[in-house]
């Protein structure tokens, strides 16, 4: 019985294991939902993608829960943050797939940070700083520029996973990066009202997007990266503000808000809610949308608090 | 002549302190660079407990299964290193350093190689390994959400079946997860004992999973264990303080465990930052069947024994507020046991159903666990647990007060 067992299981192991993969689409799994939109802008119908996480959820605290590694499992491209954001769950999911083409030495595995340079690399690292990251900032995606740096490298990816279609990638990473530069130009336009504000943040994940945008960073709501703030770190900051008053406050969709609304009432200043990525506003489904938006919601911020 | 040595020597000098100017510049690698991925979790408590000696009647116990040091101790201090070998292969080795009783010792809990990116979702892991049996055994003690194992786990696996072996796992391309998975080990582990061959261990496992919305995530596992062997050595029932000659074994033993587990989580939008819920349970059935034997002393006792024995365990897990978490366990065992062809030589058979734990209790031991702990970073955590054993019409309370504490790599856990 317990032989039979055993020899059953090698021959569904067998069976499947040599029946090849129908689909021709490239099946892409996206650690987050930025990377899961540009996919789908570069590749089109030509891929298949999924976003492991949603603007709601920390991309930092994620599980390698059974269906992402399901998913893992059938992916032919991994495109992911890398910079150790996904360091909680992106090793074990790779190593439980089982699956040969999204290793770190292969074709199939892409990391956005690895094409761009990185803010606040620190230079000493130790626990009692909070939870960093010893590569820098992972969270590029909010530098437009970065992000068609990242776009262009994704394009030449996909050109060697599947050279079938190199005609179709090639001409839409340039219809890509003609709109990309004719937002670019939109934005900073719109955003020059929002230059040298001071805002005060929650956790450096939007760092890439103020520092773009020419916004002051003057304090952090968070203590150390990732450690919330307790009432007696709130009521120092609020001293310390009283005299030197920031514009905005400024949180992303997926953070606990509780903190800076405490603060924000105390000083009579707006908190602005950012969508930091595609889905977190409702009204918010590309990437271009991303960036729209945000500046629209910080120069509302503005106007708002006089 | 004179003066061109000394502007030599002085020119020798100069090339040789300024050469390591340049070195700086470029990259410097050394083999600190590849250095493993080093982990070592501190583990300390102050344990209270009315309780003498880990006993329940109709389990013979042993593996890992005891009772925690009374007052201060140092637990289970773990140190483990891990790295990608090289593009084929990752190796992990657990070693905890136990310091009980005056005494310290090293440990190997697990020391494995297992290929990476095979192809075709499979995975082969070779070594000494936890075996992937039920939800609990394959998790290390410091990422459990209780102090302690729940008691089916302690007395029926011997706390963790970690075995040497292979094992072969294979996650089926469905859009559901789907894993499967077989164990070829020694088998001389508690519940198994010495064996001639030391392949007598099989496994197979069987786990399901998904997500029911972006918030709600499950998986259910089914698992079987087997293994044969010539001697299993059990732990004896001792009488309080006396020290006596005793002897308990099983002789050409065979043992089956099969174990059902479900896992359930939920957390607001799948951010499990704030606030999250998560729901446990699992039961194992464990059949064995040997020749009895019990020594005390000169005098002796034998039986044929088939023992059918079960348990499970029932626990949740509640995030209520960021870093603070409250839980409750609910465990209950069950023996039935039977003996045949008694033989006595000079114990009779009340005396040596007693002594080796063989006859059961007139109720089923069942306790209750309740837990509050708090973790000031991702890297620290802080737990207070009471807990209360009901075996055979006695009551035992415990209170322990633990940290946890990870320094250096902190690896990520399994679902």
């Amino acid at each position: 019985m317990k032989q039979h067992l055993v020899c059953m299981i090698l021959l569904c192991f067998t069976t499947i294991g040599f029946s090849a993969p129908s689909s021709a689409q490239i099946k892409v799994f996206a650690c987050e939902p930025e990377w899961h939109a540009l996919a789908e802008e570069i590749g089109g119908d030509h891929l298949s993608s999924f976003s492991a996480t949603t603007a709601q959820q920390d991309p930092h605290h994620i599980e390698a829960r059974p269906s992402l590694i399901a998913k893992a499992r059938s992916a032919d491209l991994i495109f992911c943050t890398g910079a150790e954001l996904e360091v909680g769950w992106l090793p074990l999911l790779l190593r439980q797939s089982g699956n040969s083409r999204i290793q770190a030495d292969q074709q199939g595995y892409f990391m956005a940070a690895d094409q761009v340079e990185k803010i606040e690399v620190p230079v000493t690292i130790d626990r009692s700083m909070g939870d960093i990251h010893a590569s820098g900032n992972p969270h590029i995606h909010l530098d437009p520029y970065r992000l068609l740096i990242i776009a262009e490298a994704f394009t030449q990816r996909l050109l060697a996973l599947d050279p079938a279609h190199q005609q179709y990638y090639l001409e839409s990473f340039e219809q890509f990066k003609q709109d990309w530069q004719r937002a670019l130009e939109k934005w900073q336009r719109m955003a020059s009202p929002l230059k040298g504000k001071k805002v005060v943040i929650q956790h450096s994940n939007l760092n890439y997007m103020l520092d773009w945008l020419d916004l002051q960073v003057v304090s952090n709501i968070e203590p150390k990266p990732g450690i919330p703030p307790s009432s007696r770190h709130l009521a120092s900051l609020l001293t310390t503000l009283k005299n030197d008053k920031p514009d905005l406050i400024v949180v992303a969709a997926y953070q606990h808000d509780k903190g800076a609304r405490w603060l924000a009432g105390r000083l009579d200043v707006p908190v602005v809610k950012l969508p930091y990525t595609v889905g977190g506003d409702d009204s918010v489904n590309s990437l271009s949308l991303l960036f729209e938006r945000s500046i629209q919601l910080l120069l509302e911020g503005l106007n708002h608090g006089g | 002549m004179k003066n061109s040595k000394l502007a030599s020597i002085c020119l020798f000098f100069t090339a040789t302190l300024c050469q390591p100017s340049g070195a700086i510049n470029t990259p410097n690698v050394t083999n600190n660079e590849f250095n493993p991925a080093i982990s070592l979790i501190l583990d300390g408590r102050y344990t209270d407990l009315d309780m003498e000696e880990l006993s329940f009647p109709g389990f013979q116990l042993g593996g890992e299964a005891e009772l925690p040091e009374k007052g201060f101790s140092t637990g289970h201090n773990e140190l483990t290193f891990s790295a990608n070998i090289d593009d084929r292969f990752y190796g992990s080795a657990t070693i905890p350093i136990v310091y009980q009783e005056g005494e310290t010792t090293i440990e190997l809990e697990d020391a494995y190689i297992e290929t990476l990116g095979l192809g075709q979702g499979v995975t082969v892991k070779l070594g000494k390994f936890y075996s992937a049996l039920g939800y609990l055994n394959s998790i290390h003690d410091h990422a459990h959400d209780f102090a302690d194992r729940p008691l089916v786990y302690d007395v029926l696996i011997g706390g963790h079946l970690s075995d040497t072996g292979v094992q072969l796992r294979w996650v089926a391309p469905t859009a559901v997860y789907l894993g499967l998975g077989v164990e070829l080990t020694r088998g001389s582990e508690y519940p198994g004992g010495r064996n001639e061959d030391n392949h007598a261990g099989e496994g197979i496992f069987v786990k399901v999973g998904g997500d029911l919305t972006p918030a709600a995530s499950w998986q259910v596992g089914l698992s079987h264990y087997t293994t044969e062997f010539d001697v299993r050595q059990a732990g004896a029932h001792h009488h309080g303080g006396e020290e006596s000659l005793t002897d308990n074994e099983l002789r050409d033993g065979e043992v089956d465990l099969s174990g059902l587990d479900l896992v359930f989580k939920w957390s607001p939008s799948g951010h499990a930052r704030e606030r999250y819920l998560k729901l446990q349970a699992e039961a194992f059935k464990r059949d064995e069947s040997g020749q009895a034997v019990f020594f005390e002393e000169l005098n002796s006792a034998e039986a044929r024994y088939s023992g059918e024995q079960s348990g499970y365990y029932l626990q949740a897990i509640y995030q209520f507020a960021p870093r603070w978490r409250v839980g409750l366990r609910h465990d209950v065992l069950q023996a039935d046991n039977s003996i045949s062809r008694f033989v006595d030589n000079g114990i009779d058979e009340q005396e040596f159903l007693q002594e080796s734990s063989i006859g059961e209790g007139d109720d089923d031991p069942s306790g209750w666990s309740g837990m509050l702990d708090f973790s000031p970073s991702e890297y620290s955590r802080i737990r207070l647990q009471v807990g209360r054993l009901e075996v055979d019409d006695e009551s035992y309370d415990s209170l322990t007060l633990q940290y946890l504490m990870s320094l250096g790599a902190h690896g990520a856990h399994t679902y």
